[in-house]
């Protein structure tokens, strides 16, 4: 009912564009991962790949150890969910996930009974003579969920599966995917270009870009340590600060910005530790900028003017020009009780330990998606 | 105001003067079928049931019906088979040569009948097949299959492509994909190619004057009997023809069409 899964240099070509490069990376038996990326960064071409409806031009899909590169999708311990739930119209929704069970020879009686038993995990067990059209997007959703899990697969492959959905319901139906995935035990391979979504439901998220796997780890460190720029981007708002490295000053390392020096611990390198000279860009997160100074936040960024700011609820999101530097504005969010207004004057602090340093060579790359 | 109701009263008459002329030809031909007369002109002499009451004690025209029906369901039915078949493969796989492949499919709609019927007659002839009501549907098969072709083609989309894949994800085969699956979800349009080619073989005359030779279908008994004369008894067969035909339309109507509208 579950099993791991293997990616071992996949590549794949479609004609000249190169949608795969080199995707290796091993899945946990019974993890939750989630594919996140833009539209057209391959994450749903690997989906494909890993349930058999495409092939790779080079590389290797194990699951469970074995090989199953020439094993049609029939044959292969995974089902999928599609974006479009893909139901059969002209089936009742127990025909509907009873029909893995009818091609693996399963008596009329014997799937009656567990199709309902999946409808009824799914909480649609009281339409189950009903017909597809009959059912809202949300109910079909869950119905092509059961229709999946019906057959017992190792492991299941969701493709948008949400997509469709309007917000409230989306968030929903993370929660209820999260909580189905926890009872089956099922390895979930899930793909979505939210960010949100994938930091509802994931135990790991690998990021994706342009072919290549930018970035990969539990929600919070993808958001709070990622590895890349355009994995920091992705995640979330984020102001970024130009820097060079200037030198070493013991376990720290000194980089200077047009707001002035900062030495910055070797954590802070999430890509690796950088050599002198080396061009750099520093992340940091709107809420990690405060108006001002408390335990954490004790340095000083610079002196900015508030341009404006929006009451969220949550915070305040304000748009804050730094007086005397070319930078761009910076984003930070406020608490909900601050008083600033546009015009004021306002002194920006940070945590050094909050920041990320990522080599600043890939930025070009990242504005071009 | 005036001019609105000009426009109004002009296109009714000419929606009038149209249908008139479309179905006058059809009234009457019935009206003509009930003349207590033995000649189907006016004037009209009043009812009578006695044509029909012949046309059902007529063994050859009963006969000739029966084939009619039979041929026309048959090779409907494969028609459609074939039909189906063909958009498939052509609409799901990568075929060498699919453009041209289907048009050839498609070519045997832009040659007369007159010429299938010739071609079919030689052939048939040279490979020493004797003349039936066989040959007579292999005809309508092949006057048929490009219409069930473009009909069941035209409704094959990438909706349907996903939910195919959906079916071999779960295990089913390629020939279970194809009749649990793609066929049930194409029914409607399966289902006006079917009912189409069966009102298309039932009135059919040339090829199955030429193809028959014995047991003929309803058309050439008919045509046999104008050939003796005008007589009420064709008028009350002709009826029963143009009956059979406005049935089926009904049918395409009942289980396609309205099957369609719905969500």
């Amino acid at each position: 009912m579950t099993a791991d899964v293997s990616l071992q240099k996949l590549c794949k070509t479609f004609d000249k564009f190169r949608a795969l490069k080199e995707i290796s990376l091993e899945i946990d038996a019974g993890e939750f991962i989630v594919l996140l990326g833009p539209s057209g960064c391959g994450k749903s071409t690997l989906l494909s790949i890993i349930g058999g409806f495409l092939d790779a031009t080079s590389g290797k899909v194990l699951v469970d150890g074995k090989d199953m590169t020439s094993v049609p999708p029939a044959s292969r311990p995974t089902t999928t969910m599609f974006q479009d739930y893909a139901l059969f119209p002209h089936m009742t929704l127990r025909d509907n996930v009873g029909f893995g069970l009818r091609m693996r020879g399963m008596g009329r009686k014997d799937r009656a009974l567990k199709a309902d038993q999946f409808l009824d995990m799914v909480g649609m067990m009281s339409s189950a003579a009903r017909k597809p059209h009959e059912l809202s997007g949300g109910q079909r959703q869950r119905v092509a969920l059961a229709r999946a899990l019906a057959v017992g697969p190792d492991i299941l492959l969701l493709d948008e599966p949400l997509g469709a959905l309007d917000m409230k319901l989306r968030r929903e139906m993370q929660d209820e995917l999260k909580a189905i995935q926890r009872e089956v035990g099922t390895t979930f391979i899930h793909v979505t270009h939210d960010q949100e979504e994938a930091m509802a439901i994931a135990d790991r998220i690998v990021v994706m870009n342009g072919g290549v796997i930018e970035d990969c780890g539990p929600p919070s460190d993808i958001y709070m340590r990622p590895r890349s720029l355009f994995s920091a981007n992705f995640m979330g708002e984020v102001n970024f600060i130009p820097a060079s490295v200037t030198g070493e000053e013991g376990q720290l390392i000194v980089v200077d910005t047009e707001f002035g020096a900062f030495s910055l611990s070797t954590s802070c390198f999430t890509a690796g530790t950088p050599s002198p000279g080396q061009a750099l860009t520093l992340c940091l997160r709107p809420e990690q900028l405060r108006p001002t100074a408390d335990k954490r936040t004790s340095n000083l960024l610079c002196r900015a003017e508030v341009v404006d700011g929006v009451f969220f609820g949550t915070h305040f999101r304000c748009h804050l020009q730094p007086l005397n530097a070319s930078s761009d504005t910076f984003v930070a969010h406020m608490s909900q009780s601050s008083t600033v207004s546009p015009g004021d004057s306002v002194d920006i602090l940070f945590d050094t330990a909050d920041i990320i340093a990522l080599p600043s060579q890939k930025q070009e790359q990242t504005h071009a998606h | 105001m005036i001019a609105h109701r000009m426009t109004a009263l002009l296109s009714w008459t000419y929606l009038l003067i149209l249908f008139g002329f479309i179905l006058l030809p059809v009234a009457v031909l019935v009206l003509f079928s009930f003349q207590d007369g033995t000649l189907p002109i006016p004037p009209f002499n009043g009812f009578t049931f006695r044509w029909y009451a012949e046309v059902f004690a007529d063994d050859k025209l009963m006969a000739a019906l029966r084939n009619s029906l039979t041929v026309a369901i048959c090779s409907s039915l494969i028609a459609c088979l074939l039909g189906f078949f063909a958009a498939y493969g052509l609409s799901r796989y990568r075929l060498p040569g699919s453009a041209l492949q289907r048009i050839l499919l498609m070519a045997p709609m832009t040659v007369s009948y007159l010429i299938i019927a010739l071609g079919l007659l030689v052939v048939f002839n040279w490979i020493g097949i004797r003349l039936s009501l066989w040959t007579v549907g292999v005809g309508h098969v092949i006057i048929n299959l490009p219409l069930c072709f473009a009909i069941i083609y035209a409704s094959m989309g990438d909706h349907q492509k996903n939910t195919e894949r959906a079916a071999r994800d779960l295990g089913a085969n390629g020939f279970q994909v194809m009749f649990l699956i793609t066929a049930p979800m194409l029914l409607p349009s399966i289902l006006a190619a079917f009912f189409l080619s069966l009102t298309f073989s039932w009135d059919e005359f040339i090829i199955s004057f030429l193809l028959s030779r014995f047991d003929v279908t309803l058309p050439v008994e008919i045509w046999s009997l104008l050939r003796s004369g005008l007589n009420p008894k064709t008028n009350a067969i002709g009826s029963l023809v143009f009956l059979l035909s406005v049935a089926l339309l009904i049918m395409l109507e009942m289980f396609v069409f309205r099957r369609r509208s719905k969500p």
